[in-house]
């Protein structure tokens, strides 16, 4: 069975279209973390640069799963590994 | 065939390119854009140690102008160090200043008009295995192979060994997963870049300007942050209290 090149583009396409709903589980993540880095700088307004400094080092870690999905919609969308060579 | 402006790959272009080829025992081997992009990276920042060394030879008691740059310089990247290692930062100063600084020109280099080189992931993983090496040697150096082992049985007894596949896994993560992040994000932002430029290039006047200042200059020095506060942060829990228990 062979399928011509617009259909393997088009789920292709289809494909980096869902990869990327992984940015949903690090958006969640990163305003949990911003939303309790506020909490503690409201609760201890001091301490303010390391609660800034360990808010971006954790959310810089949750960020990664939804770089993994953009990653594979960028291999799918522009290397085209799906054609046939 | 026809295809859509996302697809034709004209007008969009972020992807490494080869200068010239040689051949090496046989192989064809490429000399790319990154590596040009890496020698001028390199030759700036050359340039800017020498200049900074001739300056501190002559150091004076009241600093001048690019002195007191010198001196802050220094004074951050050892105090972030300082921040995380505790008594064992002075061994690691050198190491992880030359990293920083190597990344954060790297990231930014894309103000410069250069494809950045830690978007190639030939540049990413290098310096993610230099971190993995560095774990690895240090975990050997101050944990007895006893303690090694138990860490590896962790969750359960040491006497019930069937955990240790997936922690060797979780090991051989953390090289892959540092890479990735720093490679995924400059690549990233290079590739929204080039979007804009690529598609919206009748409009884009002025403003991509502050695309440029998110994408690579904040997010850059962001991941500039991150990748040596988690290098800082493995080796030092591997290192522990630095006596062998």
């Amino acid at each position: 069975m062979d399928f011509n090149e617009n259909f393997i583009l088009g789920c292709s396409a289809i494909g980096a279209g869902l990869a990327v709903i992984a940015g949903i589980g690090p958006g969640i993540g990163q305003g949990i973390a911003a939303g309790h880095a506020a909490g503690a700088v409201g609760r201890n307004p001091g301490a303010q640069g390391e609660i800034r400094g360990m808010m971006l080092l954790g959310q810089a870690v949750a960020e990664t799963t939804g770089l993994y999905g953009l990653l594979i919609a960028f291999l799918l969308l522009f290397l085209k590994p799906l054609l046939p060579r | 065939m026809e295809h859509g402006i996302l697809l034709s790959g004209d007008n969009i272009d972020f992807m490494i390119h080869g200068v010239f080829k040689y051949s090496f025992f046989g192989h064809e081997v490429w000399i790319t854009t990154t590596h040009v992009c890496v020698l001028i990276v390199m030759l700036i920042l050359i340039g800017f140690a020498i200049a900074a060394n001739r300056c501190m030879k002559k150091a004076q008691e009241v600093p001048g102008y690019f002195q007191n740059v010198i001196e802050l310089i220094v004074e951050k990247l050892d105090g972030i160090v300082d921040g995380s290692m505790g008594k064992f930062a002075p061994k690691y100063y050198n190491y992880i200043g030359t990293v920083f600084i190597f990344i954060l020109f790297s990231n930014i280099s894309g103000l410069l008009g250069l494809r950045p080189p830690t978007a190639d992931y030939g540049v990413t993983l290098p310096l993610a295995l230099i971190t993995f090496g560095m774990i690895r040697y240090n975990k050997w150096k101050y944990q007895k192979p006893l303690t090694i082992w138990e860490d590896y049985c962790s969750p359960l007894p040491k006497w019930i060994p069937i955990w240790i596949p997936i922690n060797l896994i979780s090991n051989l993560a953390v090289p892959v997963s540092l890479s990735l992040r720093l490679f995924a994000n400059v690549l990233s932002g290079t590739a929204m870049m080039a979007l804009v430029y690529g598609l919206l290039k009748w409009i884009a006047m002025g403003w991509p300007g502050a695309l440029h200042l998110y994408f690579d200059l904040f997010s850059g020095a962001i991941q500039t942050y991150v990748f040596c506060m988690l290098t800082m942060t493995y080796i030092s829990s591997e290192i522990g209290d630095g006596t062998r228990r």
